[in-house]
């Protein structure tokens, strides 16, 4: 499988940077994205001047050595964290110049998140877990309750509904997580490093979970270092100094194949 | 999210530190549970001092004799005793001098033994005219009051209260028998009806029994025992000669009672040297409770601000400690979509839930106040004996009224509490960077 993968280095990886808008199977792109942070004085380049494309249906793995910038750019594509310079388009709206409002909402209503550790919410039942993040959906979003059933039934945990998050395994609550992800129906699934707090098997059955995902249509982007969980993905980004180093196609894209 | 699911979610995170969310909870109830029964207190003897001075009447002046310092009274030759107070020629000043007055009644008051065979009560003996039991408002159960024909023939006859006619006639019919009061025997005329033990009944502002009083025509008492009366008092043997105790004049229209008052005090005054007498005039008396209640109630509610205070800062203070405990959440629920404006709600939901919670469970305690009051009366009265004995009959008899002003007021403003002391905290929950709050361990 690695020798067929096609290598491309440093800035031919994306090529010139399309000014303006992307086409309309670009779910989430950036456009020469830059953030600087100052620390004690120091200007801390943490990504520089970087362009991707998401396409519907990629599944991307953010590959990087600590300090790389993949957090910062995870944290950027989560609308989490507003770049200094450059555009981050999602469902077609300029998100880097939005207010703290919007954001909220566009987090809600466009991205799902996967966290390494999993992030539940701990008073909260399995299944109210799935349901946080309809909370937030303005206006609201119909046939909440029934969605989550489902979703918990696609995640293997209509059992468990009522269980705490502490009553849960790793692996369980992880899958927790992904149905809550799903439920919002996200225009890209953001993992950060799913797998990070898991064993090899469960690690296993959560990528099979996402790869099934992927497949469905879901546009998954995922930051990990594990060699063999990127591997999963259809395409990898290397990133170092916050500079795109390599991109490279594992598998081809989703639409190419059907 | 509904208020509803709002609610059971701040309920629910509560419940995730029981005790502390508790102790909390506590604070808050104490507070409202004091402002409650505070004002429940201050209202209960609030009312019974105004009923005292209603009682007396809003269109009535009272004139008392007051015993002077011994030196200043009029003779004071020891051998005659003292000789102070009104005199009938000031009733009769009063009477024919004031226009404004629509009626007037003497009195004259003593303490003696009532006798009957072997039963004896110590009573009041009131000597009055039939218009007392008018303007006092004491009705005859049995027989009739006493009426002009008696004081014109200075009859010997008597309307007796309804425990001194229990007490003296524990079985036999009362009317028509006589009892001995001193040396003399008077015939039972009728019987009054029970009034229970309060102030202000006959003009005194003391609360006393009065269901031992006897009543006799005021020349019966002039010509059988007359106004200079043996005393044995610290010991000593005196004598007092006093013509009347009180005179009680009554006014058609409330405007006129001050006016009135004034003419009497003038009046008196230039006929006594010496300040024997008092004029109470219940309506100065009723304004002067009305606005010690204010201030009463100004007071209470400053001590329940400052309960309800402490009570905010408990919760504040918790809240505080809740936000830090839960920063991951707050993070969560950021990046799932939730804005500021959201985190402040969610966190000010749970400190309402909180306030409210300790407002209500206040209000239900506040409730039984007057049980309670009751309990202790009980358990006072049947363990303590000489300690019941020795309250004062305003603290015996005090009822705990209820305000419903109190209830609504202590109950809002725990939950205002809630919200002011709220808001910091859910402010510092929403203004956290979701990034840190995720990376929070």
């Amino acid at each position: 499988m690695n020798s067929d993968r096609a290598i491309t280095r440093g800035s031919n990886a994306v090529g010139v940077p399309p000014v303006g808008a992307p086409s309309a199977d670009v779910v989430a792109a950036i456009r020469g994205v830059s953030k600087v942070y100052s620390l004690g004085g120091h200007q801390v380049k943490a990504l520089d001047n970087v362009s991707i494309d998401f396409r519907q249906g990629d599944f991307v793995a953010i590959m990087g050595s600590s300090g790389s910038g993949k957090s910062t750019l995870l944290n950027v594509l989560g609308c989490l964290d507003r770049p200094t310079a450059g555009q981050y388009y999602l469902a077609g709206q300029d998100v880097a110049v939005m207010d703290d409002e919007t954001l909220s909402r566009v987090r809600g209503r466009y991205l799902g998140f996967i966290f390494q550790s999993y992030n539940l919410i701990q008073q909260l039942s399995v299944v109210e877990n799935i349901e946080v993040p309809l909370s937030y959906q303005r206006p609201p979003m119909p046939g909440g309750r029934e969605r989550c059933l489902k979703l918990a039934e696609l995640v293997g945990l209509s059992g468990r509904l009522g269980h705490r998050p502490t009553e849960l395994s790793g692996g369980q609550q992880q899958r927790v997580a992904i149905a809550r992800a799903l439920v919002n129906n996200p225009h890209v699934i953001l993992a950060d490093e799913p797998t990070g707090n898991l064993d090899t098997a469960t690690s296993h059955d959560i990528m099979n979970l996402l790869d099934a995902l992927n497949q469905a249509g879901r546009t998954i982007v995922m930051v990990t270092h594990e060699n063999d969980i990127a591997e999963r993905a259809r395409r990898i980004v290397r990133l170092r100094d916050g500079r795109i180093e390599s991109v490279a196609d594992v598998r081809p894209a989703l639409l190419s194949t059907r | 999210m509904n208020l509803f699911q709002q609610l059971r979610l701040g309920f629910r995170s509560l419940l995730l530190h029981k005790l502390r969310s508790a102790l909390a909870v506590l604070g808050i109830l104490i507070g409202v549970t004091a402002v409650i029964w505070l004002v429940a207190m201050g209202e209960g003897v609030s009312y019974q001092a105004q009923q005292q001075i209603k009682d007396l009447g809003a269109t009535s002046i009272i004139v008392r004799s007051i015993k002077p310092a011994e030196e200043s009274s009029r003779d004071s030759g020891a051998r005659m005793g003292i000789s102070y107070g009104l005199l009938r020629e000031d009733f009769e000043r009063i009477i024919t001098n004031v226009p404004t007055i629509s009626r007037a009644v003497p009195m004259r008051e003593i303490s003696r033994e009532v006798r009957h065979r072997e039963h004896f009560v110590d009573g009041q003996v009131i000597a009055c005219t039939p218009d007392y039991f008018g303007m006092t408002r004491l009705r005859i159960a049995r027989g009739r009051a006493l009426s002009e024909v008696d004081i014109q023939t200075y009859a010997n006859v008597v309307v007796l209260a309804h425990e001194a006619a229990m007490k003296l006639f524990p079985i036999e019919d009362p009317l028509g028998r006589a009892v001995q009061i001193g040396q003399e025997f008077y015939v039972i005329v009728g019987i009054a009806v029970q009034r229970s033990a309060a102030a202000a009944i006959g003009g005194s502002l003391d609360a006393r029994q009065y269901d031992r009083d006897v009543y006799i025509p005021l020349s019966t008492f002039r010509s059988r025992i007359g106004d200079r009366v043996a005393t044995i008092r610290a010991g000593a043997f005196q004598l007092e000669t006093v013509e009347l105790t009180q005179i009680t004049a009554v006014v058609d229209d409330m405007k006129e009672v001050d006016a009135t008052a004034d003419i009497i005090r003038s009046l008196l005054q230039r006929y006594h040297k010496v300040v024997d007498y008092a004029v109470v005039v219940p309506k100065e008396l009723l304004e002067q409770a009305e606005t010690m209640r204010a201030m009463f109630n100004v007071l209470l509610l400053l001590i329940a601000g400052i309960s309800l205070l402490v009570g905010g800062i408990g919760i504040m203070n918790i809240m505080l400690a809740t936000v830090t405990e839960r920063t991951r959440e707050i993070g969560i629920r950021r990046a799932l979509g939730a804005t500021k404006g959201e985190i402040v709600q969610q966190f000010l939901w749970e400190t309402v839930v909180l306030s409210g919670t300790g407002g209500l469970l206040g209000v239900i305690f506040g409730f039984l106040c007057g049980p309670t009051v009751n309990g202790v009366r009980r358990a006072v009265g049947l363990f303590l004996p000489e300690v019941w004995a020795a309250l004062p009959p305003n603290i015996r008899n005090l009822e705990p009224r209820l305000a419903p002003w109190s209830i609504v007021a202590a109950f809002g403003i725990s939950v205002g509490v809630g919200i002011v002391f709220g808001i910091y905290p859910a402010r510092r929950a929403a203004n956290m960077d979701p990034i840190e709050a995720l990376r929070h361990e």
